[in-house]
């Protein structure tokens, strides 16, 4: 198999949501010694990028997504540890820190959104359900993170994202993070309402709205994409 | 004569049911289910039925779940607040009630969805009382002028004292449950009348796959100990929490199921418990959980087919829908799920007056609702050999002209055939102009108003509606909140 052979094959088990021949190629890959960062933008972020067009098209559900994302997942595996010994850093579209707010254990919305913004190249970190508002800032002042992605499934727990804004403000440190929502009941006007940088109505959209609002954070608040 | 033929749906074949039911227990037997309650867990480990230290999963065998089902009674009867009119819960017997716990209602003057408030919740209760063809009240908006912490009991107080038909309810928190046993206690008069004469029924709901949350558990066994019927909500979206078949649906869903009534069953042998559920067909395109799906339907009327297999009394959340607003989607997918449902012989359908996923209840919707109710109804009183020969006499005069309109065969029969609506439109395309233009959502706005003015209470005796007003302020105290907001009624 020739390199574009190999890289057009990675896509292919993206798009199939296949993974075990995702990390089986991935592992090709690091054998035959080929550039893990060039693997990556050139074998599997096509393949994202396509299952995203696919989904916007309706041929893609849920279950597609979902498989998408853990053949994403399979091939990084092997392709991380190829990163840490060439001392080689994967582009990264950004830092996010992702989670449910407290008071709401609702998260297979979460995940999935946290699933397609890591298989799309931004670096994850994913606090779970039912996080403290605190949780969210104290991880991302630790990771130095881009983003805060707040999610929400219940009007009663909706305004805990606003509450996320105004302790960001009260640290005076608002400028330094986007903040994204989402949720059932979260919409475009709401993250206006509630001081966010934007709003997506699923996790491909989110994908195009983290990628949109990516490079350095200057107080874009109230804006969306 | 020909006797009347029940009208009956069946989706799954006996040897179908025995495959699921036989899944079902051998999925409690080799895999278990998560149980986050000590009491639950005590029972169970005091039943052989201990938590595996590994996997935290708590297996049934088959002795035990075989046990348990033939303590659990196959019926249920409720009776009305004053203990009088009494209610069969079994059988294929069918019984509305509006689809419960909404956290919006859909204002009909604004078009909005906002949170009700206790006058909304007043005005429901009123509402309801007046409609024929809804047999329970549930406890159908969620107040947002009181403190959440009282919220699950204060609905059933509130309801309590202005309705005398049995009740659908249930707890939102671990404390709910004290105040609500004490309020349905002092309507009967004792503990032993309660459970001699259980006034409502409490839903309890597995999280899925698999786990009992020590809420719901703890609300199956203080229901059970009180002789209250509890419902089991097994809720599974395909795909999602569930297999995405039916028929793997509706193996968890058994499972589910049954490891709640064993739960019952451990803590009051002879327990009353309802073989229901909440599943839904999985949206993979919006996450979302439509209760209007025709495959939640299927869902649904099979596993009633199962729970009476069991030989247990059935619950389902059908006739409702996932519209926003009372339109077209509202009336077929709401209409469809009730004649599902009668037809399968559910004993109670939970969800007349809902729209949104279960979220919004709207007043106009139940009145509409409860004119379906009434086709259903009649629907189940199938067809009948009213004379013998059934015709043929009828025909002896025939002439040219000869017409059914005069004859006394014809006053005898057309009101017992026949039913009329109240507000499906039958007028002609000139007088539904002339008259207006007006849509069935106009019509039923004005009927609920004059539904609600002519409302008329049952008799309470003043003791027992001293003992409500005790029990409620005391709970309100205990949890360290300040008065509610003062009820007029």
């Amino acid at each position: 198999m020739n390199q574009e052979e190999l890289f057009s094959g990675m896509t292919q088990a993206i798009i199939d949501g296949d993974r075990d021949r995702a990390t089986g190629l991935a592992a090709e890959a690091v054998q035959a010694g080929l550039d893990p960062v060039q693997v990556i933008d050139r074998g599997y972020v096509p393949g994202i990028d396509k299952v995203g067009e696919l989904w916007e098209q309706g041929d893609y559900f849920l279950p597609e997504l979902i498989a998408s994302a853990e053949a994403m997942k399979g091939a990084m595996s092997v392709l991380e540890p190829a990163l840490a010994r060439g001392r080689l850093e994967a582009h990264t579209a950004g830092k996010v820190v992702i989670g449910t707010v407290e008071g709401d254990i609702h998260d297979i919305g979460k995940n999935l959104v946290a699933a397609m913004l890591q298989a799309s190249g931004f670096e994850v970190f994913d606090l779970g359900a039912d996080v403290k508002l605190e949780r969210f800032i104290d991880q991302a002042e630790a990771v130095g993170a881009d983003f805060i992605c707040a999610s929400a499934l219940l009007t009663t727990t909706m305004n805990n994202q606003k509450k996320l804004v105004g302790l960001l403000r009260e640290r005076g440190i608002r400028d330094k993070y986007r903040v994204l929502v989402g949720g059932a009941p979260a919409s475009r006007k709401w993250a206006e309402e509630a001081g966010a940088d934007g709003y997506a109505e699923n996790a491909v959209a989110a994908v195009k709205l983290a990628r949109s609002l990516a490079g350095p954070a200057a107080g874009t608040a109230g804006k969306d994409a | 004569m020909i006797a009347t033929k029940r009208p009956k749906l069946e989706l799954l074949d006996r040897g179908f049911i025995e495959k699921i039911v036989e899944e079902g227990l051998s999925l409690l037997e080799r895999v278990g289910v998560f149980v986050e309650n000590r009491e639950a867990l005590r029972l169970l480990d005091a039943a052989g039925a201990g938590q595996d230290g590994d996997t935290g999963r708590v297996r049934m065998k088959g002795d035990l779940v075989r046990r348990c089902l033939s303590s659990t009674p196959p019926e249920v009867t409720l009776y009305d607040r004053a203990g009088r009119a009494s209610f069969r819960v079994g059988g294929d017997e069918v019984h509305f009630d509006p689809g419960s716990a909404a956290l919006v209602l859909l204002d009909h003057g604004t078009q909005q969805e906002r949170k009700p408030v206790t006058a909304d919740l007043v005005d429901f209760y009123k509402l309801v009382e007046t409609l024929g063809n809804i047999h329970f009240q549930s406890t159908g908006l969620i107040s947002s002028d009181v403190p959440p912490e009282v919220s699950d009991c204060y609905r059933l107080y509130v309801g309590l004292l202005l309705s005398a038909k049995p009740f659908v309810t249930g707890t939102f928190m671990v404390e709910g449950f004290a105040p609500m046993r004490d309020f349905l206690t002092a309507v009967r008069g004792g503990p032993e009348e309660l459970a001699r004469k259980p006034l409502a029924i409490f839903d309890a709901c597995p999280s899925p796959p698999l786990k009992w949350s020590n809420l719901n558990a703890q609300s199956l066994i203080d229901a059970a100990r009180a002789g209250i019927p509890s419902e089991l909500i097994s809720m599974g979206m395909t795909g999602a929490t569930s297999p995405a078949t039916i028929a793997g649906t509706l193996v968890q869903h058994t499972a589910e199921n049954i490891s709640g009534l064993v739960i019952c069953q451990l803590a009051k042998a002879g327990a009353p418990v309802i073989f229901g559920g909440s599943p839904s067909s999985f949206d993979m395109r919006k996450g979302t959980t439509p209760m209007g799906a025709v495959e939640t339907m299927m869902i649904d009327a099979a596993y009633a087919q199962i729970g009476k297999h069991l030989g247990l009394p059935t619950h389902a959340y059908m006739g409702l829908s996932d519209a926003k607003t009372v339109d077209a989607q509202a009336g077929f997918e709401t209409a469809l799920g009730a004649a599902l449902a009668a037809l399968a012989g559910v004993n109670v359908v939970s969800g007349p007056g809902m729209l949104d996923f279960e979220k919004s209840q709207s007043l106009e919707k139940l009145v509409i609702d409860d004119e379906i109710c009434g086709m259903v109804y009649r629907l189940l009183d199938g067809i009948a050999q009213r004379d013998e020969p059934i015709a043929l006499d009828m025909f002896a005069g025939l002439k040219p002209g000869f017409s059914f309109l005069p004859l006394p065969h014809t006053r005898q029969w057309y009101r017992k055939e026949h039913t009329r609506p109240v507000l499906a439109d039958r007028d002609t395309y000139e007088a539904w102009v002339s008259a207006g233009r007006t849509s069935i959502v106009d019509k039923a706005s004005g009927d609920v108003s004059r539904r609600i003015q002519s409302y008329a209470p049952a008799p309470l005796p003043d003791s027992v509606r001293k003992d409500l007003e005790k029990t409620m302020a005391g709970f309100v105290r205990s949890q360290g909140l300040g008065p509610l907001p003062k009820l007029d009624v």
